[in-house]
């Protein structure tokens, strides 16, 4: 039996695995051909020109991430802490926990169509601002429930020795309690922030996508996703060639920015702690 | 130094169990003072009123007044500071996960906002020596994490922690049940080096710790104090009947 039981879970992790390896190796077949110095230096040239790449895209990426992270990191850490430490079995809690649910599910393209008339119809323009806040809104939700289990897994007589030595509660939870589950807090932010750098639809009402080189969050704003999207339903071969190596960039970036993240937080742990 | 306790008319609660009933008694001033009975018979709930821990359980509440020196917790002071005066080591060994062995000995002065890196280093030193720990860790003292120790080392950083912010009382939960017995009896020799300097509350299971380690014992049954008397009295010739039946083992 036990050797039907490892069969299983070999074959399970197999079947987890065989995927995402496929998708890359396609990925690189298709994609690597394209990538060259100018994919990453240029911005997108005209239909039949040669050449041309996406560093606008790279970049406004870069910065509605940035501003996404900024807006649900925070946002959704403190709703954990709250959840997890004050509001505990209140109404309040139950009332907040609901609408987190709830809020993970709104389909990404009504996030993108409510923060276009909460924003961009107020400000009369796409702008990076507009598609920040719509990646951050949707962080919130994994944020949230995540640091919430996370802090509800520190073992009780962890607070109880905080509490015992006189440190005031909330100083308990923070540097203590939120300290002791940070690595299931980071993986969480890390799941929010690798879901949300993918996401075309809730972009293309807000940053809308740019052709040229802007780093003003006031203007509209091209990313990855959208510039993917648009290249790849294009009818121009050499636009769907960019369109792949964006791809393969695009998975590389959040590949890289999940490991930097996992390696920064994990040094300076210390040897035998958990 | 350590100063008295002086508890009346205590009563507490777990949602509508009546915990503790009527608890009256004086525990002396720099002496170990051992509190025994069968499981579920108060006598954590009891220590754990000493320092206000008991309240921190939401559905918990406690009435009567407890004199720590001249202070009367419940009147005039909050549970942080109280907190501060009362150290509490429990049942098993709670060193934070995720910190140095360090900085789990200096944890309660540097949450209090105490940096003064010279005068910590001090602290350290004193209280790991305090708690016969200081030659067994001190070349790891910011490599190790607490939680890397054996569980008797453990318990030893534990009392180092809740010495170094310097209390007047030291309560302990049983905090031996969960160690071998050759970190056990370096627990009580470490009791007996303590009581020189601190008043110590001990909760024990074991009778025989009870009569090793403390001056006084009270035993507690069904949330009453049925007898407090000098420890010598209480295990030769107690004057209650509950009590005599315990000790010599016909229950609990």
């Amino acid at each position: 039996m036990d050797g039907v039981a490892t069969g299983l879970a070999i074959l399970s992790t197999a079947l987890v695995v065989v995927p995402l390896v496929a998708i890359f190796i396609y990925l690189i077949i298709k994609g690597a051909s394209s990538l060259s110095i100018n994919f990453f230096t240029q911005i997108p040239k005209p239909v039949g020109e040669e050449g041309g790449g996406m560093a606008n895209a790279i970049v406004g990426s870069g910065i509605l991430l940035g501003i996404g992270s900024l807006i649900g990191i925070p946002i959704g850490i403190a709703g954990g802490i709250f959840l997890a430490e004050f509001g505990r079995g209140g109404k309040l809690a139950n009332a907040i926990r609901f609408t987190a649910d709830v809020l993970n599910g709104v389909p990404s393209i009504v996030m993108g169509i409510a923060i276009y008339s909460l924003i961009v119809v107020p400000t009369h323009t796409f702008s990076g601002y507009s598609g920040g806040v719509a990646l951050g809104i949707m962080m919130i939700p994994t944020v949230c429930r995540t640091t919430e289990e996370m802090l509800l897994m520190v073992p009780h007589a962890v607070r109880e020795a905080a509490l015992a030595l006189g440190v005031p509660n909330w100083r308990s939870v923070l540097s203590i309690t939120l300290k002791t589950a940070s690595p299931g807090v980071i993986t969480g932010c890390m799941l929010a922030f690798a879901r949300v750098a993918g996401e075309t639809a809730p972009l293309i009402f807000t940053a809308f996508g740019n052709s040229n080189w802007t780093v003003n969050p006031n203007e509209a704003m091209a990313a990855l996703p959208l510039q993917i999207y648009v290249y790849a339903l294009s009818p121009y071969d050499e636009w769907h060639k960019l369109a792949w190596a964006g791809s393969l960039v695009l998975i590389v970036l959040i590949v890289a920015a999940v490991s930097l993240v996992r390696y920064v937080t994990s040094r300076g742990v210390l040897k035998g702690a958990s | 130094m350590g100063v008295g306790i002086e508890v009346s008319n205590l009563n507490a609660w777990y949602g509508t169990t009546h915990t503790l009933q009527d608890i009256n008694l004086n525990i002396p001033a720099n002496h170990a003072t051992a509190l025994i009975g069968p499981s579920g018979c108060g006598k954590s709930t009891f220590v754990r009123c000493l320092n206000r821990m008991h309240e921190t359980n939401p559905i918990a509440r406690a009435t009567g007044t407890i004199k720590i020196g001249d202070l009367d917790i419940y009147k005039d002071a909050k549970p942080v500071e109280i907190r501060r005066r009362v150290g509490m080591v429990f049942q098993r060994p709670n060193p934070f996960p995720t910190m140095s062995i360090y900085d789990n000995v200096i944890a309660g002065l540097k949450l209090n906002g105490y940096s003064n890196r010279r005068v910590l280093d001090e602290i350290v030193e004193r209280s790991l020596k305090n708690s016969a720990l200081w030659d067994e860790v001190k070349d790891d003292l910011k490599k190790k994490s607490g939680a890397s120790l054996s569980g008797g080392q453990q318990q030893r950083l534990c009392i180092a922690r809740a010495l170094a912010v310097d209390p007047e009382v030291l309560l302990m939960d049983e905090p031996a049940s969960a160690l071998d017995p050759v970190s056990t009896s370096k627990i009580e020799d470490l009791i007996f080096q303590l009581k020189t300097q601190y008043t110590i509350v001990i909760v024990t299971h074991n009778m025989q710790q009870a009569a090793r380690v403390a001056e006084k014992t009270g035993f507690f049954l069904n949330g009453r104090m049925v007898e407090f008397d000098s420890t010598h009295k209480i295990f030769t010739n107690p004057s209650d009947k509950r009590t005599e039946d315990y000790i010599t083992g016909r229950f609990g």
